[in-house]
């Protein structure tokens, strides 16, 4: 028989074995060829560490049973119900939960035990990131699935703001309360309510376009909190994969902030400056639009096509007709690639998904480096739905807010397709120049239809 | 004391060798990599299984802990495996 000491080592000799587990998977889930094993690895990881804590525990199995089937149901029917354009704002929800888990632990153990002063650190600490975390992820969900359409600067956004300032002062008052003897218990519950609030004040100001930024970061404090709640249960495992995931989510918010020639701080509490330079307006000229039948005929014509989508062909759901285009180019004998720029949609990575769940083979995907040196030989750059991705003035303009940030340089291919539904400027709010470069020819209206036009003319 | 300082040392060696694993992804990878790095911060499912249930409020916390990261953890590996299985090379 076991006695209760055999129990902890067996418990901790499979929690190492899971560290391995998921170190191993999520090294794999950075190569294409290795990736569905890592992600196989990683479950298999979890779930050898909950069944053997599942030995052991203190809550009522009925409680568990209900809680882990309910959840696995919830889980399943979102994962495998929702449609790939609405990944961004589903991985934000799963954030959210995670962070929330994690408040509760917390939370739970704060009401358990008279915790002592270091105890009752990590306690606020892992309250703290994993609220902001979880409702940051809420109305990162609401912005990017657009239910929630706050403006910068309302008065909504600016209280909420408010709360998010004054729960730094707040963490640091909770986090050493024991040590100025003050009583927790009454203030205790308001300070979970204001890490809430100070979550949506975080995330509330930040625009669209920064939510790739905003992902990541909120990716990388779901796993963050999970460390915090390991130091506070003791937990190796919990330590150990969360961290993993704090680190990679660190890592995309880097790139992604690279990727925009932007600090993480500006992202977070700066924003866009509102357009400083008004040099732009003096060498606005004539668009030159073109209908898709006109479009058809110099494609046809064409030898190399760089198709470069935007957050636009998400909008428009446009990514299948995207690729049945490049295929009948093909078959007419031209070459397409398809050129990606790292903040290109709403989370990091979102075109990728998009092509390949429209069945585009990965290789013909290329970064803005690998592109720009050779863009001077494509005939064609169809741009799909960006705007600031290929603005020139990133390169060109000095005084411009988006100057510095790396782009796909269309503007130097023969001639540029711009598919756009009005005039309006980015998310930068940043007026592209591109639009009335010489080479470039105006196709206004829904990408879907338009492109659906010039496929219908070449199978004619 | 000292178990703490042995588990911060655990923490700082484990998020210095997530940034050396992950530093070099390609762009293609970037959301399956976020979902299923997502998936594994469900690992918070061990913590709430943790939990004591005292009273009433321990059970109703670790009940809702449990629902939420389960969530997490089901729906983050489902969504992983369903966006990489799109991932494809043709021949």
């Amino acid at each position: 028989m076991y006695t209760l000491i055999d129990i902890t080592i067996f418990q901790n000799l499979v929690y190492i074995v899971s560290s391995v587990l998921f170190i191993l998977g999520i090294k794999m889930l950075g190569k294409e060829s290795t990736a569905v094993r890592g992600n196989l690895l990683s479950s298999v990881a979890m779930l050898s560490a909950v069944s053997v804590t599942l030995i052991d525990v203190d809550i009522g199995i009925t409680i568990i049973i209900s809680a882990i089937i309910l959840g696995a149901l919830i889980g399943s029917v979102i994962a495998l119900k929702v449609k790939m354009t609405a990944i961004p704002e589903m991985v934000a929800l799963f954030n959210g939960f995670g962070g929330m888990a994690s408040f509760l632990i917390a939370w739970s153990q704060f009401t358990d035990t008279q915790p002592a002063l270091l105890q009752n650190l990590l306690i606020m600490i892992t309250i703290y990131i994993g609220g902001i975390t979880f409702s940051g992820s809420i109305v990162a969900y609401g912005k990017l699935s657009e239910k929630i359409n706050l403006e910068k600067g309302s008065l909504v956004t600016n209280i909420l703001v408010t709360f998010f300032y004054l729960s730094i002062p707040a963490l640091l008052i909770m986090m050493f309360a024991p040590a100025l003897s003050i009583d927790l218990n009454f203030i205790f519950f308001g300070f979970l309510v204001l890490t809430v609030l100070a979550g949506l004040g975080f995330v509330m100001p930040i625009g669209g376009g920064d939510m790739p930024v905003v992902i990541s970061l909120l990716n990388s404090l779901s796993g963050i909190a999970a460390a915090f709640a390991g130091l506070l249960l003791l937990n190796n495992v919990l330590i150990v994969a969360g961290s993993l995931v704090g680190a990679s989510g660190l890592i995309l918010t880097i790139i992604m902030a690279k990727a925009m020639n932007r600090t993480i701080g500006n992202i977070l509490f700066v924003g866009y400056a509102s357009a400083s330079s008004t040099k732009s307006e003096g060498e606005q000229g004539e668009v030159k639009p073109i209908t898709a039948e006109d479009a058809y005929l110099i494609l046809e014509n064409a030898s190399s096509v760089l198709v470069v989508p935007g957050y636009g062909m998400a909008v428009a759901q446009a990514q299948h007709v995207v690729r049945e285009l490049g295929e009948l180019l093909e078959e007419n004998g031209t070459e397409v690639k398809y050129g990606i720029h790292p903040v290109a949609g709403r989370m990091p990575g979102h075109m990728n998904v998009l092509l390949a769940e429209a069945n585009v083979s990965y290789d013909l995907l290329v970064e803005p480096d690998d592109v720009n040196p050779t863009m001077d030989t494509f005939d064609v750059a169809v741009v799909i739905g960006a705007n600031d991705v290929v603005n020139p003035s990133a390169t060109e303009e000095p005084g411009s807010p988006i100057y510095g940030m790396p782009i796909i340089e269309v503007h130097n291919a023969k001639t540029v397709f711009v598919l756009k539904r009005s005039m309006s400027s980015g998310f930068a709010g940043v007026q592209n120049p591109l639009f009335f470069k010489e080479n470039t020819r105006m196709l206004f209206g829904d990408a879907k239809e338009s492109i659906g036009t010039v496929v219908s003319e070449f199978k004619d | 004391m000292e178990v703490y300082i042995l588990l911060g040392f655990v923490l700082l060696l484990s998020i210095f060798l997530g940034l050396e694993l992950i530093s070099k992804v390609p762009s293609t990878l970037h959301t399956p990599l976020m979902s299923g790095a997502n998936a594994i911060s469900g690992i918070a499912l061990v913590g709430a299984l943790m939990l004591s249930a005292e009273g009433q409020i321990q059970n109703v916390l670790a009940f809702f802990a449990i629902l939420f990261a389960s969530i997490n953890v089901f729906g983050g590996y489902l969504v992983t495996n369903r966006m990489l299985s799109m991932f494809k090379k043709k021949s």
